[in-house]
């Protein structure tokens, strides 16, 4: 059999241990599907794959046992799904035109979440308009609160839904359930002073716990919703470790041209002797002040917006930080 | 007198009546509802009656706007008092009659329990003046009419909104501007709600004693209560306040001294020096509450202090009923009537 696999990666099917077997890639923006696509994607198991379908730990769909020839059928019958993903271009029966960028994840966000900040979903649906169909393997996620409920420090580009607390002294009763919960399950950023409640901005994250816990409704959101982006975080068989903070207090459009100035970055970096080269290895080898100076450029932050000088990113080296013993002996 | 006015006259005697009243009443803030792009129904200041928000309930009460929740009563300046000046533009409030009703209880509270009137209270009381919404639907929560509040007469004027028409029952005179002169008038009385949703039995005032106090009832809302107070908040009755004295200079020349609200629901509520307090178990303050809205209030002064508004309902996190421990309440007193 012959395929190209390079273009059938790329069209979203993936090579599988077993010959002359693919599986088929959906992209779920946000993991949250109308529920009417299910029976495209039912259809595309059961017809031409095995009967099964996996959940993928990006929340989108993966059918696998998919035989080569039978991609043309499928990628004509997945064309509403594609299409769901409103992008400017018409795809037609082509098929998923990348796969390198991850599908996007999102926590269930403020449709659902009492603790979100924002809507995920919209984000994500927005982010994915942004940076799809693009082939750099980069992995995004969006979180509603600091909670980070999708893991949005595992990722290259993690997300973080942040409010600005806003307090109105005339309807603060000093009950210090703001003050309580933020010591206990937060950063403990605030402080009663003369009956009155102080936000330290330093110590602040934006999770908006103090709004949710007054009974008086002196605290209340920020008309501006902002966002914390933390970059690098990742698995993989060198250094896994967790993204760190890029950015904090940054506006929507703010985060998305960062993301889009990477791939910039990542074209211009890019180790082409390896058949793909993970953007957090590329920021090791650049360094992060380039890596700062080049996705930043041209973009005018908001006054309020917060630049990491330096990033020290933490994590493991396999290589070099295991000590292990035989304890069994 | 009672009158038909369309939507364009409506907005016109209302626009007349700023120039002499702040109206207030329920209208949406936007964006501000403690969960993220969701808006709160609060009571607040409008010029257009198109603000008024009628199909949903008001997450609080009219009541901040006679007992403010924090109220500087005087500032000590270097050894005078000084007290400020409120506005004194009066007030229209626009409520249904459980608010109303909820009004009368905070005058009760505030005015006829004792000899002496808080004056404080007083001189934002006198500034009020009511329109009553005609209330004949009634939410999901609300069990006004098992709380006897589900009317109320004592108005200055009535209204019913009926999509591009209202109907006005005016009954204080200085209330009839030049606009109603050009409207069509008609016979226009106002209706109440007769039955609701929900329905709540009182235990007869006799029958509670204290030992219901131990009564397994309070350990359940000692497990699911989270004493956040949002039920005293939002309540129209609720009236407890605490004082707060505020150092303003650092050389003690010039200080505050605010009552702030207060209540049993909330830290620090009737906690004494040396960390004492008398209803440390949420589920305590639960009976407090419970026994002072549908018993000891009514010891007092002849009536219940909960008017049913349901707001206590709407608000809590931990989807707590209040009418249904008044319900809970009853069905023990039977039972151990019964044994």
């Amino acid at each position: 059999m012959s395929i190209d696999r390079k273009l059938v990666t790329k069209n979203a099917y993936r090579i599988t241990k077993i010959r002359n077997k693919t599986a088929l890639r959906v992209r779920v923006p946000g993991g949250h599907l109308e529920a009417k696509y299910f029976q495209i994607i039912q259809e595309v198991a059961e017809k031409y794959g095995d009967g099964t379908v996996h959940l993928t730990t990006r929340q989108g769909f993966e059918c696998p046992g998919i035989d080569f020839d039978q991609i043309p059928q499928i990628n004509k019958m997945i064309r509403p799904l594609i299409e769901s993903l409103g992008l400017d271009v018409d795809y037609g029966d082509g098929g998923y035109p990348a796969a390198g960028t991850r599908n996007i994840s999102a926590c269930i966000g403020n449709r659902v979440c009492p603790y979100a900040n924002d809507d995920t979903t919209r984000i994500a649906n927005s982010l994915e308009k942004a940076v799809y169909p693009h082939d750099f393997h980069f992995k995004i996620a969006v979180t509603g609160c600091p909670n980070d409920c999708i893991k949005a420090h595992m990722q290259d580009f993690g997300i973080i839904c942040l409010t600005e607390p806003q307090y109105d002294s005339k309807r603060c009763i000093t009950c210090e359930a703001c003050v309580d919960n933020c010591k206990k399950k937060v950063t403990g950023a605030l402080s009663v002073k003369n009956f009155n409640i102080e936000r330290d901005i330093e110590k602040c994250i934006g999770c908006g716990e103090c709004i949710l816990k007054c009974p008086a409704g002196a605290w209340t959101r920020s008309e501006e919703k902002y966002y914390r982006m933390v970059i690098m975080g990742r698995t993989g068989k060198k250094n896994p470790r967790l993204a760190m903070p890029f950015i904090k207090w940054a506006t929507e459009e703010e985060i998305t041209q960062i993301i889009k100035n990477t791939y910039g970055f990542v074209e211009r970096y890019i180790d082409t002797s390896l058949p793909k080269e993970h953007i957090g290895y590329i920021v090791d080898r650049m360094g992060y002040q380039v890596f700062k100076k080049e996705v930043l450029e041209g973009i005018t932050l908001n006054p309020k917006a917060l630049v990491a000088e330096h990033i020290q990113w933490h994590g493991y080296h396999y290589k070099t930080d295991m000590q292990f013993n035989h304890e069994g002996l | 007198m009672g009158y038909e006015l369309t939507q364009q006259e409506m907005k016109a005697y209302f626009k007349t009546l700023t120039k002499q009243y702040r109206l207030v009443g329920p209208i949406r803030e936007k964006a501000k509802g403690s969960f993220s792009d969701t808006d709160k129904i609060v009571y607040g200041v409008f010029e257009d009656i198109e603000d008024l928000v009628l199909e949903e309930k008001a997450f609080y009460s009219p009541k901040e706007f006679l007992m403010p929740i924090r109220e500087t009563l005087f500032h000590f300046i270097d050894g005078q008092i000084v007290e400020p000046k409120i506005d004194t533009k009066p007030i229209l409030i626009f409520a249904r009659p459980c608010d109303l009703n909820g009004i009368r209880r905070l005058d009760t509270i505030f005015l006829k329990n004792g000899d002496i009137k808080d004056a404080y209270y007083e001189r934002r009381r006198q500034l009020v003046k009511y329109v009553m919404i005609e209330c004949r639907e009634g939410f999901d929560t609300c069990f006004c009419v098992s709380m006897g509040s589900n009317t109320y007469t004592d108005y200055e004027a009535a209204i019913r909104f009926e999509g591009d028409h209202s109907l006005l029952e005016v009954v204080d005179s200085t209330l009839v501007t030049q606009d109603l002169s050009r409207v069509r008038k008609t016979d226009f009385v106002p209706e109440y709600i007769k039955e609701n949703k929900v329905k709540v039995e009182i235990p007869p005032t006799d029958k509670v004693n204290k030992s219901l106090f131990e009564h397994p009832l309070w350990k359940e809302y000692t497990r699911r209560c989270i004493a956040c107070g949002r039920c005293n908040t939002s309540c129209i009755t609720c009236s407890c306040f605490t004082m707060q004295d505020v150092e303003v200079s650092d050389d003690g020349l010039l200080d505050e001294r605010r009552r702030v609200w207060a209540s049993c629901h909330i830290k620090g509520y009737t906690d004494m020096a040396g960390g004492h307090g008398f209803r440390k178990q949420n589920g305590e303050r639960m009976r407090f509450k419970t026994m002072h809205k549908i018993n000891d209030y009514h010891k007092r002064f002849g009536e219940h202090m909960c008017v049913g508004c349901g707001r206590c309902d709407d608000v809590c996190p931990e989807y707590i009923s209040f009418s249904k421990c008044i319900n809970k309440l009853s069905e023990i007193i039977k039972e151990e009537s019964h044994e």
